[in-house]
């Protein structure tokens, strides 16, 4: 089992460990609920660092990144990041990943680098997908080992962090990024990315800096250390898809609600594209949807979804207690029938069937 | 982690407190209050009903997880802990708060005092969640 850097201080705050994508990592410190209200109503920081981080440079990287991303790399500016996934040849996704379009100082000419940030369970799956797709003047390099991740998250984060960096972080917008100096670390990689809805910002630092960057942050009042539970409940709340319950190898992006990073006009051709083409064309068979459970039971990945005449019409692919609704929520697969908001679906939890609605995501509005 | 002298324990990380006679008070441990983490809902479905050794009596739900209840040690369920009950106190985090006392889920009726026996001592519970 893998640790990273800040294990020791996710101990020593009281954290509950758990393994995760190979990792030891923090579950919760107090509670999923406090924590994951702490991050919609002000500020908190989670130790992402298990994710996994590529660097693609040279004069064929873009070919690459277009080769492999359904999203379209070729419009990216130096500074700019960009949601997408990697779908697989048989019209599923390998990986969801954020793509980075970095500066160009260490490039000769004509050359281009980006950054690729992918799920810790997918590292090794993803490497490999990729290099065997990397037939451009590209040089792949895997720097997850020495990378650390802090999210800061939450309507407060940037006020907060901006105590402690001359950066005016008020100008990092949503999915651009720059580098600079915080808490003296030089470098840090500032993205205006995350995970939950509420706003914020991610850090990327090398690992050597990453307790100093933690220490410095966690010791602003106002900013909760925050576990992985409450990750899951805040990108759920959000409809935010989670790989491995929501996409995965067999789920198409056109039916997972992820047309909007499957840029089927774009010039260079991807996996799957013609695929997905056709699933457009003639229209999907199912769609992931969220939905509100009208009882106090909680949906659960893996539970089946039914009609109202109970006929099995999919499954459930995430689910729990919202924090900030207070009723249970989940997303999963349903037919093309009943995709539309408003339409009652029935969920067996056990012996039990639980009415619910399907329902539009997010499921909570946020302001950010 | 809490675990009083003066319960019986099952390896399902339940509790029993003999009150008098076969009356019997049951809920979960510390140890799994700790595991589930905040539970949002408790679901008994079965006052009235005797429920066999190792059956289930009941669901909690806690925001990450869902987890059955397996009854100790056979039974009746005779009344749910209304501080718990979504139709009176709705209070579940009493199991988070306090196990051992606020938290208890079930009263029973023990149906046979001898299968006592085969649940654990403090001691052996202790050994277990070590």
């Amino acid at each position: 089992m893998q640790k990273t850097s800040l294990y020791q201080k996710h101990v020593d705050l009281g954290a509950k460990m758990v393994p995760f994508a190979g990792f030891e990592m923090p579950v919760y410190y107090s509670n999923i609920r406090e924590e994951h209200l702490a991050v919609r109503n002000g500020a908190g920081m989670f130790d992402v660092s298990h994710m996994g981080e590529f660097i693609l440079k040279g004069k064929g990287a873009l070919d690459l990144v277009q080769a492999i991303s359904s999203n379209d790399a070729s419009v990216m500016k130096i500074g700019d990041a960009q949601y997408t996934c990697i779908p697989n040849d048989d019209g599923g996704i390998v990986d969801d990943m954020i793509v980075y379009r970095l500066d160009e100082d260490k490039c000769s000419d004509g050359e281009k680098a980006f950054m690729l940030v992918v799920n810790a369970s997918n590292i090794k799956k993803d490497w490999d997908w990729i290099s065997s797709k990397n037939t451009f003047e590209c040089t792949m390099t895997d720097i997850s080992d020495h990378s650390g991740l802090l999210a800061v998250q939450g309507p407060q984060a940037v006020r907060l962090l901006q105590t402690l960096t001359q950066v005016d972080l008020t100008n990092v917008a949503f999915y651009k990024f720059t580098k600079g100096t915080i808490a003296g670390i030089e470098n840090v990689l500032i993205s205006g990315t995350g995970y939950t809805g509420s706003g914020g910002l991610e850090l990327y630092v090398h690992n050597s800096n990453l307790e100093k960057l933690w220490d410095a942050i966690i010791a602003i009042d106002g900013i909760t250390p925050v576990g992985l539970g409450a990750r899951d409940t805040l990108r759920l709340e959000m409809g935010y898809c989670l790989y491995g319950n929501d996409i995965d190898d067999t789920t198409s992006p056109i039916e997972a609600g992820l047309s909007w990073i499957t840029k089927l006009k774009k010039t260079a051709d991807f996996s799957s594209k013609s695929i997905f083409k056709a699933q457009k064309k003639r229209g999907y068979q199912q769609k992931l949807v969220g939905f509100k459970v009208d009882d106090r039971r909680v949906p659960r990945q893996g539970y089946p979804i039914f009609d109202e005449d109970m006929n099995l019409i999919g499954k459930v692919t995430s689910g729990t207690s919202s924090p900030s609704l207070e009723v249970p929520i989940g997303m999963g697969y349903v037919n093309k029938a009943l995709a539309k908001s408003g339409s009652k679906i029935k969920i067996q939890a056990g012996k039990k069937v639980l009415k619910a609605e399907v329902c539009k995501t997010p499921f909570v509005n946020t302001d950010s | 982690m809490n675990i009083p002298d003066n319960l019986k324990y099952s390896k399902e990380h339940e509790w029993v407190r003999v009150e008098e006679g076969n009356i019997a008070y049951i809920g979960v441990t510390d140890f799994a209050q700790s595991e589930l983490g905040e539970l949002v809902y408790v679901e008994i479905d079965t006052i009235g009903e005797t429920i066999a050794k190792d059956e289930v009596f009941g669901t909690v739900e806690a925001v990450k997880t869902t987890s059955e209840l397996f009854m100790p040690l056979t039974a009746k369920v005779l009344e749910f802990n209304p501080a718990l009950d979504e139709s009176d106190g709705d209070n579940p985090g009493l199991i988070n708060e306090d196990p051992y006392n606020e938290g208890w889920i079930v009263k029973v009726e023990i149906q046979d005092v001898a299968e006592l026996e085969s649940l654990m001592d403090a001691a052996a519970y202790g050994e277990l969640t070590a």
